[in-house]
């Protein structure tokens, strides 16, 4: 038996060199737990993917499949059809694709990197000092998420317009970096960061803001990534409808919205391919960011060691 | 709170505050960003609602104050907004502690899985959160009318029923539809949080657990994963009491706006007929306040559970 002591020296050893294989066993894991855990993530894993799967089978039917009812999962004769028509439709809009391609990017870009930098700038105070307001400040966000957006619409419609911020790209992005959903998921993750990490950066000589990038932002990253595809998504997916009429300024979510719904040419069941098509795009897009954030988390785990 | 034994007067009070912030400068500059944006964008027009609520305000006239006007009908005039608050209540007892617990597990259950596959999982389960409104269109042919839908063919040829069940348009069912369609959309950001919560436990404390005794991994669960995990959880509470209480939009795209006989209506259903149908945005904006507060009031309840966990 290794005493206490002992196996503390070898986790303070590993510790330096980064290794985070557990070398104690975890508490037992008994075979048929893991079967019943298999089984039952199995199924659930069906059920939840289940309405992505009929999305994509949907795209790929040819139109004499498409309205079969009940609908097929298995597509009898996949075709790439619905693809090939949604991008000659793009080919041929007033407004060039590219142009909504490139208002989109710019708003999710400029959204996406502004918000997180400014709340998580925000967030680490509030979750890891007290000063005069700062318990007031943490409540109001808070409460913030519980209130409904139907009716404070016209009041920001009024600032919006007020601020002259009206048919342009910023009407989208300056309201979406004042979104409390991510500011609070990171608060919650930074209040786990032990103190004693902060106090040696700060007998080193470092500033808040210093030890905010370089502590704090690499420990919390999970919390940053999770923020981060959040804020993406309501970005990618806003299509500002109710602040940007001039059609050059809009973006690509809107087209596609038009599209799906048969307002660009042509109406009907005609477009019911080209719809799910740009269902299957739209989603796409996201999950690919997804994707390679989830890839980016695996390899910031070791920087977990450094919690107490 | 207990009360100080010696008293501290006004005045040193203010010095004493004032020198804290003068202290903590630099971390007001760091704040000021997203709190003046935040100002601006949420509270502002959150208060600019609230005092709507005491108002006629229609949009297009200029708003007249009338007091607790609103409130008074909603709770004696309204009986459609009675059924809202009953089937709101409904819904969020099930969807509320069901999603949230389900999450979790599903979470807990990922992170002792491999890791390769444990992070397909949660692309899996998080997927229809980012599919959006296009998920709403498989439940329909899902719970469709038609005795070939879905789940129709499914119960029949089980032998459970005989006859086709009108699930989006019987009162007696729309709100189970309601309440599943719900459930399945309810791996949203509380997951995601579960899951880059649980891996940011520290193996050091599985080890020592193990050295303290733990044998299973259900002790390992409730003594060492969720105490370690309190902020996240909480974030999970605020997450789902505000998307619990918040079901509306699923109903509308299933079983249309209104539900049969109200059936399904919800407190949120009732404040977009006012709010951006009716355009009696006062009259809304009452309902905003009033589901405002039932959140906060929920939101209590769980901090008081979720203090017992791991004790």
């Amino acid at each position: 038996m290794e005493t206490i002591n002992n196996l503390y020296q070898k986790y303070l050893k590993r510790k330096k060199t980064n290794d985070f294989t557990p070398f104690v066993k975890k508490s037992q894991r008994s075979f048929w737990g893991n079967v019943i855990l298999g089984l039952f993530l199995l199924l659930m894993g069906f059920t939840f993917f289940f309405p992505v799967i009929y999305m994509v089978s949907q795209s790929l039917k040819p139109m004499n499949e498409m309205f079969i009812f009940p609908p097929r999962i298995l597509v009898s004769n996949p075709t790439l059809d619905n693809y090939r028509d949604f991008v000659n439709v793009l080919a041929n809009t007033v407004v060039p694709v590219t142009r909504s391609l490139f208002n989109s990017a710019f708003v999710v870009v400029i959204g996406s990197v502004g918000h997180i930098v400014i709340a998580s700038l925000c967030a680490y105070p509030l979750a890891k000092y007290r000063f005069p307001g700062s318990a007031f400040c943490n409540q109001l966000i808070v409460y913030s998420l519980m209130f409904n957006a139907t009716v404070t619409m016209i009041p920001n419609f009024l600032t919006i317009a007020g601020l002259g911020m009206l048919d342009t790209q910023w009407a989208i992005i300056i309201p979406g970096f004042a979104s409390t959903l991510g500011l609070y998921l990171m608060k919650n993750f930074m209040e786990q960061i032990p103190d004693s990490l902060m106090e040696a950066a700060q007998i080193d000589g470092a500033g808040y803001v210093r030890i905010h990038f370089t502590i704090v932002m690499p420990v919390v990253k999970p919390a940053l990534v999770t923020a981060f595809i959040l804020v993406f998504q309501s970005f990618w997916t806003n299509t500002g409808d109710k602040f940007i009429y001039t059609e050059a300024n809009k973006g690509f979510a809107y087209v596609v919205q038009q599209l799906a719904s048969g307002k660009v040419s042509g109406v009907g069941s005609s477009y019911a391919g080209i719809s799910s098509a740009s269902a299957v795009i739209m989603f796409a897009v996201p999950l690919v960011v997804f994707l390679i954030m989830q890839n980016n988390v695996v390899s910031t785990m070791a920087t977990s060691g450094m919690k107490e | 709170m207990a009360k100080p034994k010696y008293q501290i007067s006004f005045k040193r009070r203010v010095q004493l505050t004032l020198r804290d912030m003068k202290r903590s400068v630099p971390l007001y500059v760091m704040i000021a960003p997203f709190m003046i944006l935040f100002a601006i964008f949420v509270v502002y027009p959150v208060l600019k609602a609230v005092w709507y609520s005491f108002t006629d305000y229609n949009v297009l006239e200029a708003a007249n104050f009338v007091g607790l006007e609103n409130y008074r009908k909603l709770f004696l005039d309204d009986s459609i907004f009675i059924t809202a608050i009953k089937n709101t209540f409904i819904i969020a007892v099930i969807v509320g502690p069901g999603g949230y617990i389900l999450s979790f597990l599903l979470a807990w259950m990922i992170n002792e899985l491999p890791h390769t596959i444990g992070s397909v999982l949660t692309v899996i389960f998080y997927a229809p959160s980012m599919a959006g409104s296009a998920v709403i269109t498989v439940f329909a042919q899902i719970f469709s009318n038609d005795s070939n839908g879905y789940l129709n063919a499914a119960l029949r040829n089980l032998g459970i029923t005989q006859e086709a069940i009108l699930w989006l348009s019987d009162e007696d069912y729309v709100i189970v539809v309601v309440i599943l369609a719900s459930l399945w959309m309810s791996m949203g950001v509380g997951f995601l949080s579960f899951v880059a919560g649980i891996k940011g436990v520290d193996e050091a404390q599985y080890e020592a657990g193990a050295i303290d005794g733990i044998r299973n991994r259900w002790q390992e669960l409730w003594y060492v994963t969720l105490p370690n995990m309190k902020p996240q959880l909480l974030f999970g509470a605020v997450m789902t009491i505000t998307s619990s209480l918040s079901v509306g939009g699923v109903g509308d795209s299933l079983v249309g706006f209104p539900s049969p006989n109200y059936a399904s209506h919800t407190i949120v259903n009732h404040l977009n007929d006012y709010g951006s149908i009716r355009m009696e945005m006062g009259y809304a904006s009452a309902i905003a306040v009033i589901l405002f507060f039932l959140m906060i009031f929920a939101n209590m309840l769980i901090q008081k559970l979720l203090r017992k966990v791991g004790t």
